[in-house]
């Protein structure tokens, strides 16, 4: 399965809630959820966590709006529009975590 | 009306990051009205809000104006005081070095007290 998701690990709890829960496949963070992906965030270590058993992602285009894309977590791979494009057809299955 | 020329002293609070809601482009567009009637406007980042404030955004992949650069501007219409929460800065690994404006750096204790002070808050 995908995981998208869009919020702010420090402002809602989508990528906790997410995490609790996934125990495959990918994570997809896009918009406001891009920050988790940056080193030094208080949420980084869940992410680098996480990495063990789920492939994550970030939207490069979310990164670069908002001044972090060369702070990216190793762990990490950058898409463009057309990658999310091909993880979503790449998957059975998507739950996007408002 | 009997308090024209009144200057109250306005502080808006910004807790969120930019492009994700609306609500940090609005929030910049109100700084600049309530200047305009000449008030004692004070600016705060608290929380995900620091973000607003982060050098280097480039929205052309998002397609969403940036507006990262009016808060440079903010100077010229003699909004001068900007204030950023330290703890917000370190939960988000970021400096001063990493903001693009000159900004005053509070406590938290700092900014409850100076929060006091005021005579209008108005959050975003």
């Amino acid at each position: 399965m995908l995981h998208i998701i869009n919020k702010s690990p420090l402002e809602r709890n989508s990528l906790d809630a997410c995490l609790r829960v996934a125990s495959e496949g990918s994570i997809l963070l896009i918009e406001d959820a891009v920050y988790a992906a940056t080193r030094g965030h208080a949420g980084a270590s869940k992410i680098e966590e996480a990495a063990g058993r789920l492939k994550i992602y970030a939207l490069l285009p979310d990164l670069e709006a908002r001044g972090v894309s060369d702070r990216v977590l190793d762990k990490i791979e950058t898409v463009d529009y057309g990658g999310f494009v091909d993880l979503v057809a790449a998957h059975p299955n998507c739950q996007s975590w408002l | 009306m009997s308090d024209a020329g009144t200057i109250k002293k306005f502080m808006f609070v910004n807790r969120k990051a930019p492009y994700g809601t609306i609500y940090a482009l609005e929030s910049l567009e109100v700084v600049l009205i309530t200047a305009a009637f000449d008030q004692d406007v004070s600016v705060v980042f608290l929380d995900d809000g620091v973000y607003q404030l982060k050098r280097g955004q480039q929205t052309k992949g998002i397609e969403n104006k940036n507006f990262s650069p009016t808060y440079r501007a903010l100077e010229g219409y003699d909004v001068e005081k900007l204030y950023v929460e330290r703890e917000s800065l370190e939960a988000r690994a970021l400096t001063e070095d990493d903001l693009l404006v000159p900004v005053t750096v509070l406590s938290r204790e700092e900014m409850g007290a100076l929060m006091e002070t005021q005579d209008v808050v108005l959050s975003f």
